[in-house]
């Protein structure tokens, strides 16, 4: 989905410092982080889904929750289903969110 | 070839006629719709809600009916997801698939709605008559009804 150059199989990179991702939250997700989304500026040493993950568990009682199953939790790079290895370097958009109850 | 998300009912036999008219070279059709069950384990429901990521939903919902056109000889198809409040015997999701000869619209349908359970950014919240509300979990079903497909589908192209 996203136009910036980033070749599946690249190993995980830093991203660039400060880059900014939209990230969204759905269903439990949503109702226990208490938004359904926001900007972020990622950290220097977050450079993959699943250690933002583990960042934005780190962010208050609410985060610790919602991500409290982070085996759990599932996670979208850009509007694309993504493993936690995914890196981050070059998204816009990041969301979390329970297994899908579709149908 | 087309999907839908809306939140108001859809009308299966109009969409039917919509897809056959003019045409001759279809063969079979086959609809699958699903529907707001009225309890969960004995206890009544009052409610359904279905929340989505609008955008995501749409591309993935392109993407699993893009898949389908590659595995099975579809003339065409269409997937129509409904969002927000239903009620119990309400209509949640259709999925018309049209084909020459009948196995193909069968199987389309079947690997249509496996995809679109695992895979599609939906999710369901039952709210009961004392206003608890529950997100319901995946099942693991599901899932082991959507690994089937990852072996070659028996009218592949």
């Amino acid at each position: 989905m996203s136009s910036d150059a980033m070749t599946v199989g690249d190993a995980p990179t830093a991203a660039s410092a400060g880059q900014r991702v939209t990230v969204r939250y759905f269903a439990w997700v949503r109702e226990r982080v208490g938004r359904a989304e926001e900007q972020i500026a990622l950290p220097a040493d977050v450079a993959t889904v699943g250690e933002l993950a583990r960042w934005l568990a780190t962010r208050g009682p609410e985060y610790a929750e919602a991500f409290r199953r982070a085996d759990v939790v599932r996670a979208a790079l850009d509007q694309v289903h993504v493993k936690p290895s995914a890196p981050l370097a070059g998204a816009r958009e990041v969301a979390f969110f329970p297994p899908v109850t579709g149908g | 070839m087309a999907v839908r998300v809306q939140q108001e009912p859809f009308e299966a036999a109009a969409e039917i006629q919509a897809l056959t008219r003019g045409r001759t070279d279809v063969g079979g059709v086959v609809t699958f719709t699903g529907l707001v069950r009225g309890d969960v384990a004995g206890r009544p429901l009052v409610s359904l809600t279905l929340e989505h990521y609008p955008g995501m939903t749409e591309a993935e919902l392109g993407r699993i009916e893009a898949e389908a056109r590659v595995r099975f000889e579809l003339l065409d198809c269409l997937v129509v997801h409904r969002v927000g409040s239903l009620q119990p015997g309400e209509e949640i999701v259709l999925v018309v698939t049209l084909s020459q000869h009948r196995q193909a619209a069968f199987e389309a349908a079947e690997f249509l709605m496996d995809f679109l359970k695992t895979r599609a950014p939906f999710w369901k919240k039952e709210t009961f008559a004392d206003g608890e509300g529950n997100w319901v979990d995946a099942r693991d079903s599901d899932s082991a009804a959507q690994a089937r497909w990852d072996g070659a589908s028996a009218i592949q192209k």
